[in-house]
């Protein structure tokens, strides 16, 4: 049977890991490689490396630390920030990326997401929608969650899995950094209209959170979360055990 | 020396990486030659069977591959790379395979229910046939590997030493003397994955 996937999402810029709360005060965490290592023996399913470094520079960092941890690390690698071509798929994917994920890039160039399913297959194509509600309607924002789109994001979210998409990161921006839960409602929105994987992000604050999750939504494959794992909050063989504890199949 | 056959599809960073990673010298190559010299062959995989199998059979690599297999080289195909073994594909229409393993390569469509998600993507479990393995003696039954995948393999039974449960019970390895074929990414399948390599490099 296939598991539940546990993925850490390491934010970097300049070459270290960082986290935000509702995206801002970043504070420095610890070194990508290292902590991708310590992730991958406690158990992680899967590592999400976001750069969100805005220069060249931080950009040549990025992908040579990509390449090291794709050197050390031997589980699915997925990679996002600062995709706006197909070229950038391929820079990332040549330093051992297995998927990308496109946010904004996809936003502004619509064609994009399409272009590079085409070229690299659907299992390579990410969209990661950053999500909030406004007046009681789901909306796309864009540029690290700052920005209203203006879209509904449920049709937005579709049309992308349309386009090629092979998963969705459905980050809720109204319970990130709360750690009070994922965004079952919001979630659950994204799972009656998709037939691709789908991975929650935003809101896991303690283990419950993701038995929660995977019980209430049985849609959801796989569960994303930055701070919790990075602080030591919760550990990921502990989470692990809990969930096999509750019937959710895990690999252990 | 062990060579991954590089015929233009997908990236081989990872697989060269975790050969490194069990210190066995591998080869990323296009070259008749060195596919001939080498001790052992690596034929990889993503994309479109098709596609593949055009570009295996006009650069001539494909053939390469079946005399050297049939001389008694072992051969593991990875994904893509192990459908190619195989008879026929009928992704997207019929397409020849390299035609070292019996059976052919079907859609998932229609095989498993409904309410499961095509591509078979994630961590699942090796179940063990009865038929004894080299490949896998580093590893347990019930292991984790990670697949991607929305075609698999059938009519192939007698050469199957691992199916995975998805709906329906889907090859997941085969072996047959000295052809090998894994269905998901042992270069992804973290430490199990590895063991599965070390034990292709040390037949």
């Amino acid at each position: 049977m296939i598991t539940k996937r546990i993925i850490p999402c390491l934010d970097v810029r300049n070459g270290r890991v960082v986290k935000g709360v509702n995206f801002e005060g970043l504070s420095d965490v610890s070194s990508p490689v290292e902590l991708a290592k310590y992730y991958s023996d406690c158990g992680a399913d899967e590592l999400v490396f976001y750069d969100i470094t805005a220069s060249a520079e931080g950009r040549a960092i990025f992908t040579d630390i990509l390449c090291e941890a794709a050197r050390s690390v031997f589980i699915p690698l997925t990679v996002g920030g600062g995709i706006n071509t197909v070229d950038d798929f391929d820079r990332v994917l040549k330093c051992g990326a297995d998927k990308v994920s496109v946010n904004s890039g996809a936003i502004r160039i619509p064609d994009l997401i399409y272009e590079a399913a085409k070229r690299y297959g659907d299992q390579c194509v990410v969209i990661s929608a950053d999500v909030k509600r406004v007046d009681g309607v789901f909306r796309v924002f864009a540029k690290g969650g700052r920005e209203n789109t203006g879209m509904e994001a449920i049709s937005w979210i579709k049309r992308c899995v349309d386009n090629g998409a092979g998963e969705v990161v459905l980050n809720s921006i109204d319970t990130d950094g709360v750690k009070g839960g994922f965004d079952l409602e919001m979630l659950e929105a994204v799972c009656n209209v998709v037939d691709v994987p789908v991975i929650a992000s935003g809101g896991a604050g303690k283990i419950s959170d993701f038995t929660d999750l995977f019980k209430a939504l049985p849609k959801v494959d796989a569960g994303l979360a930055a701070s919790i794992f990075h602080f030591g909050e919760v550990k990921i063989s502990d989470l692990k055990a809990e969930l096999k504890n509750n019937g959710i199949p895990v690999r252990i | 020396m062990i060579a991954i056959v590089d015929y233009g599809v997908g990236n081989l960073f990872s697989l060269e990486s975790s050969f490194a990673k069990i210190g066995v010298k591998v080869v990323v190559t296009s070259e008749e030659s060195v596919i001939r010299s080498a001790d052992k062959i690596i034929l990889p995989g993503v994309g479109a069977f098709g596609d593949a199998a055009e570009k295996l059979k006009n650069s001539g690599l494909g053939d390469v591959v079946v005399s050297e297999a049939k001389a008694g080289k072992p051969v593991m195909g990875i994904c893509l790379g192990m459908q190619l073994l195989f008879e026929k594909s009928y992704e997207y229409g019929e397409h020849e395979g390299l035609g070292l393993l019996k059976g052919s390569v079907v859609p998932m469509k229609g095989v498993i229910p409904e309410d499961l998600k095509i591509p078979h993507i994630g961590w699942n479990a090796l179940d063990f046939t009865s038929k004894e393995s080299k490949l896998f003696r580093f590893i347990k039954n019930g292991d984790f590997v990670y697949f991607v995948h929305s075609y698999f393999a059938t009519d192939c039974a007698d050469d199957v030493i691992a199916y995975t449960e998805y709906g329906a019970n889907l090859c997941a390895a085969v072996e047959r003397d000295n052809v090998f074929g894994c269905q998901f990414h042992p270069e992804k399948s973290g430490d199990v994955g590895l063991e599965i390599l070390r034990g292709f490099c040390e037949l």
